[in-house]
């Protein structure tokens, strides 16, 4: 049975849609991010630091699967170091807008920015300037 | 009573095949899932993968039927997450593989679509899934700047997905997979 006899391939629009939708999503990232003040971490969903985006620093964070450094500086924030298997969370590089975050599967690490100036301390380790 | 006979016995057959070739899907699954993990991770991004199982299982949507393709896929997704993985590794393929399985079903019964397009879409569905498990879990909501770049990742994964396993599916002979003993259509 040799599938030869011609029906319509609608593949083009399939795809079109697919790339559509995706742009489309790529469009709302990009208007709900914008300039990020804050770099929230938590781990296993949970609030457990905020640093300021401005302040150029390195904190370690310790969770119960392990430890990941961060480093903020310029605006930006980045997993430096993690001595997670995968070190995905390193290769993420740099993040600097609102809504974007690193995250770390194996630590249950996510590093997030926020657009609300460092609020209210919410972990131990905040340092006052 | 032997004309029954008889057709007990080709019923036995058809059913030691099918066993046989969906053992043998599952099993080239996970060594092809034991494959990617070896792969480095050199993608900046977590969650991006080249999917070779997927080949197996548009393979056997294509050559066997959707209930085998989705069967074969779970269960190489449990049994690779008991071997290398962990329970939240699970939960993310299980989520991302039924998902973009589900999808690639539905996409072969319109008929109006090559298997690249629909691989295509399996890859982008199977990422929709995992952020989505990664959306309920980690409970965060950069997860759209994570969507978005898994979502084109996977239509270029799928594309080349989909190409190989098209060769593959007019390639391999369906007396490999066919019910039927023996005896090529």
């Amino acid at each position: 049975m040799e599938t030869k006899k011609k029906k319509p391939r609608y593949d083009f629009i399939l795809i079109l849609i697919l790339a559509v939708a995706g742009l489309g999503i790529l469009a709302f990232a990009f208007l709900t991010g914008g300039g990020g003040a804050s770099v929230e971490v938590s781990v296993d969903g949970r609030i457990i630091a905020v640093y300021p985006l401005s302040d150029n620093r390195e904190e370690v964070i310790n969770t119960p699967e392990g430890k990941n450094r961060l480093e903020i500086k310029d605006g930006r924030v980045r997993v430096t170091d993690a001595d997670c298997p995968d070190k995905l969370c390193v290769n993420q590089g740099w993040i600097s807008m609102k809504g974007q975050s690193v995250i770390c599967l194996p630590h249950k690490l996510t590093v997030k920015i926020t657009g609300e100036e460092a609020p209210e301390s919410k972990g131990a380790d905040i340092v006052v300037k | 009573m032997k004309d029954n006979k008889g057709k007990n016995n080709i019923r036995q057959k058809q059913y030691i095949r099918s066993v046989t070739s969906h053992g043998m899907l599952v099993a080239m699954a996970i060594v092809l899932s034991w494959l990617e993990a070896q792969i480095p991770a050199f993608f900046a991004v977590p969650g991006m993968k080249l999917g070779i199982t997927n080949i197996v299982v548009v393979t056997a949507l294509y050559k066997m039927s959707s209930p085998s393709a989705m069967g074969i896929n779970i269960l190489r997704i449990i049994l690779v997450s008991f071997m290398f993985g962990g329970p939240s590794a699970m939960i993310y393929s299980l989520s991302g593989g039924m998902l973009s399985t589900l999808i690639m079903i539905l996409l072969k019964k319109i008929r109006h679509f090559s298997i690249t397009a629909v691989s295509i879409a399996g890859g982008v569905f199977h990422n929709i899934g995992q952020v989505a498990a990664a959306a309920v879990i980690l409970n965060t909501d950069g997860i759209f700047w994570y969507l978005s770049v898994l979502w084109f990742t996977g239509m270029v994964t799928g594309t080349l997905i989909g190409i190989l396993s098209s060769q593959l599916v007019k390639r391999l002979p369906d007396s490999l997979f066919s019910l039927r003993s023996g005896g090529t259509k």
